[in-house]
């Protein structure tokens, strides 16, 4: 192969598929089997980060940026002029391999522009990823997209040779949709996600009367939305998460911070900022969700239809229920420490651990590492001196934005750092 | 009250063979010390440990028993930090076990319990970096070579990690500071020293594909950057500067 041409179409071919924030590469069960080349088990390791501080664990690239559709959010489109390239299904298996044996990722993430239509894409995606595992023997990880649209079959194959498979809805409400992409409906979405959640569920009823069942996506499927393309506020896209989540089982649902590409009316301006803060929120109100028992309602309700972009969600649904606390440290059970501001799960572990051994007081707390800044307005503890005065919400506020340093309000930290 | 000074080899076997001859003769204030870190002390008495694997698996059983794996797991971290002095902390955890005869491991309150897990969490750190930064280059007779220079002695904790994944390739991860490394001959990963001059980080060792795959890691390091995002505080936290070294895209 000639290094030059490999050269370019890597270029491109990355580039345009950076926009898809997705970087995991954890969740699957995938073990090295025949001694072959590499393994899948566990945590997903990042091998770098971006400059922006994201995640690089995979090599994700485009399969090709030719297109047929002329979605207005995605630099792709058929519309926009830019260089084009595809690559061929060895060059892509030769890269993973190479980059693998070195190294630098977990594995692959391919995705890619329709081209002829939505079929013959996803044919050649699943083309690679079988090479990969019948020829290769390789046990990384493969993360596929799965092609609004594509067939049944193809997409019960995709499941055998990957390890997660995503269809990125891209816009939050069904009129967005219509609006931006208008060669896409909402079916061609639904379609591939509700086949692959079936299949899923049969592999996991299966697997219990035959072990040698073969595996299928271990790592389930995940979606993206665009934030801040099409005017939805962060109700509607939240309520859309919370749906896809219960409806498809998905295990999860990335935010990504519109970035202007195109100077179509519809959309918002090249030079408008990126609202990486309002990102940052949503994934936090997505992990108060999966893993601190919060309700959507409980956060997002026709009342409050956004996101308090000052404080973290956590914090604003505790500012509006002043009622429930202050919370007793040595007595509260788990999801109420859940809930206390500034309490993140492992702190909560961590008091859960300490108090088998003795009534926690202030210094306790602290030599544990507990961070007490803004949680020690909600909380008491073995001690006479307690923070929690009767403040009114909107003080408490005040106090708490005051305190926080300069450097937690700006260095907001993306999808990595939501536990607060 | 006089101290007794326990030298040992540096091992983990070592270490634990002082604790069995601590118990064993019954020490009351002891100190224990690598042989490489012991300079001739003018008072007090010395005694100079045999590692004993005997002796040392007995003492690991018992502490095993009351920890449980995950905080034996995390008592062995710590060990491998080499931290001057060290050793005497994870004593005072093991004496406080037996004392006790309970699972002390997440006892925070205890000043040597909650250092011991400090230590133990920023050599998990580091297993982690090098898990995920080590950087293999293949050298003309098909080794994938890579060399690292760890803040802890972490070769023995990544070494399950490597084997597994790269069950295929022969490789070789070498530890620069300890001046030993691990080595996989598509059979089982062994230790090994090598004689390493300065040629051997000479660049005529390696394949020449070896630099095109860098020249297009780096590019696509490049792509993936956007622009718009660029958050360098952000990046540094992840990537502390001290790892750059290990990292080609991060090469001018
Ligand atoms: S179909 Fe996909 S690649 Fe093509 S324009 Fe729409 S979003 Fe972009």
């Amino acid at each position: 192969m000639s290094f030059d041409r490999i050269r370019e179409k890597l270029n491109i071919l990355a580039d345009a598929a950076k926009y898809d924030v997705s970087c995991a590469s954890s969740g699957s069960n995938r073990k090295n089997t025949n001694k072959g080349i590499g393994n899948a088990t566990g945590m997903g390791i990042c091998h770098t980060y971006t400059q922006d501080g994201r995640c690089v664990s995979l090599l994700k690239i485009l399969l090709t940026n030719h297109c047929i559709f002329d979605c207005a959010y995605c630099v792709t489109r058929k519309s926009n002029d830019i260089k084009r390239a595809a690559f061929k299904v060895q060059e892509v298996v030769d890269l993973t391999i190479n980059f693998y044996r070195r190294n630098y990722i977990e594995g692959l993430f391919l995705s890619s522009g329709i081209f002829k239509n939505a079929d013959y894409t996803m044919e050649r995606l699943v083309a690679v990823a079988k090479k990969l595992r019948l020829e290769e023997n390789f046990n990384g990880y493969i993360h596929l997209k799965s092609i609004p649209g594509a067939s049944d079959e193809l997409m019960k194959e995709a499941g055998l040779y990957a390890d997660r498979l995503s269809v990125n809805i891209e816009i939050p409400t069904k009129a967005g949709l219509k609006e931006l992409a208008p060669d896409k409906n909402h079916e061609d979405f639904i379609k591939p996600m509700t086949k692959v959640k079936n299949e899923i569920m049969q592999y996991n009823s299966e697997k219990k009367i035959i072990k040698s069942t073969p595996k299928y996506a271990p790592a389930g499927q995940s979606t993206q939305m665009i934030i801040g393309a099409s005017g939805e506020n962060d109700m509607q896209i939240m309520y859309t998460s919370n749906y896809l989540y219960n409806r498809f089982d998905l295990k999860r649902v990335y935010y990504s911070g519109y970035i202007p590409v195109s100077y179509d009316k519809r959309l918002p301006v090249i030079g408008t900022e990126v609202p990486v803060l309002r990102e940052n929120r949503l994934y936090q109100t997505d992990w108060l969700l999966r893993f601190y028992g919060f309700d959507i309602r409980e956060l997002l309700n026709p009342e409050h239809p956004n996101l308090d972009l000052d404080i973290d969600p956590k914090l604003t649904w505790a500012l509006r229920n002043l009622n429930q606390f202050p919370i007793n440290v040595n007595t509260a059970d788990k999801m109420l420490l859940a809930r206390v501001p500034g309490l993140g799960m492992v702190s909560v572990n961590k008091i859960i651990n300490a108090r088998r051994f003795r009534k926690l007081n202030w210094e306790h707390l602290k030599t544990i590492g507990v961070k007490l800044n803004r949680a020690k307005y909600f909380i008491t503890c073995n001690s006479k001196h307690f923070e929690h005065k009767d403040y009114a919400a909107s003080q408490l506020k005040q106090i708490i934005v005051n305190s926080s340093n300069s450097k937690h309000k700006t260095a907001f930290t993306g999808q990595l750092a939501l536990f607060t | 009250m006089q101290a007794t000074t326990l030298v040992y080899d540096g091992s983990f076997d070592g270490f634990l063979s002082s604790i069995f001859e601590i118990y064993e003769q019954r020490i009351t204030n002891p100190i224990i010390i690598k042989k490489s870190e012991f300079q001739n002390q003018l008072f007090g008495e010395q005694l100079n440990i045999i590692s004993n694997s005997n002796h040392a698996k007995r003492v690991w059983d018992g502490i095993k028993k009351l920890l449980k794996p995950n905080g034996s797991k995390l008592l062995y971290y710590a060990f491998l930090s080499e931290i001057y002095g060290l050793e005497n902390t994870l004593f005072k955890v093991i004496k406080y076990a037996f004392e006790t005869q309970k699972n002390v491991i997440s006892d925070f309150g205890n000043s040597h319990v909650l250092s011991l897990s400090k230590t133990a969490k920023k050599v998990s750190r580091e297993k982690h970096r090098m898990e995920a930064f080590v950087r293999f280059q293949q050298t003309k007779d098909g080794i994938y070579f890579a060399n690292i220079l760890p803040d802890f002695n972490v070769l023995p904790l990544i070494n399950s990690h490597f084997t597994k994944r790269y069950a295929d390739q022969k490789w070789i991860i070498y530890d620069l500071k300890r001046k030993y490394g691990l080595f996989y001959n598509l059979v089982k990963t062994e230790v090994i020293t090598l004689d390493l001059n300065n040629n051997i980080l000479n660049e005529d060792i390696f394949t020449s594909e070896e630099h095109h795959y860098e020249t297009l890691w780096k590019d696509y390091f490049k792509s993936t950057n956007i622009e718009e995002r660029v958050n360098n505080a952000l990046h540094v936290k992840h990537v502390p500067k001290r790892y750059w070294k290990y990292l080609s895209e991060k090469h001018p």
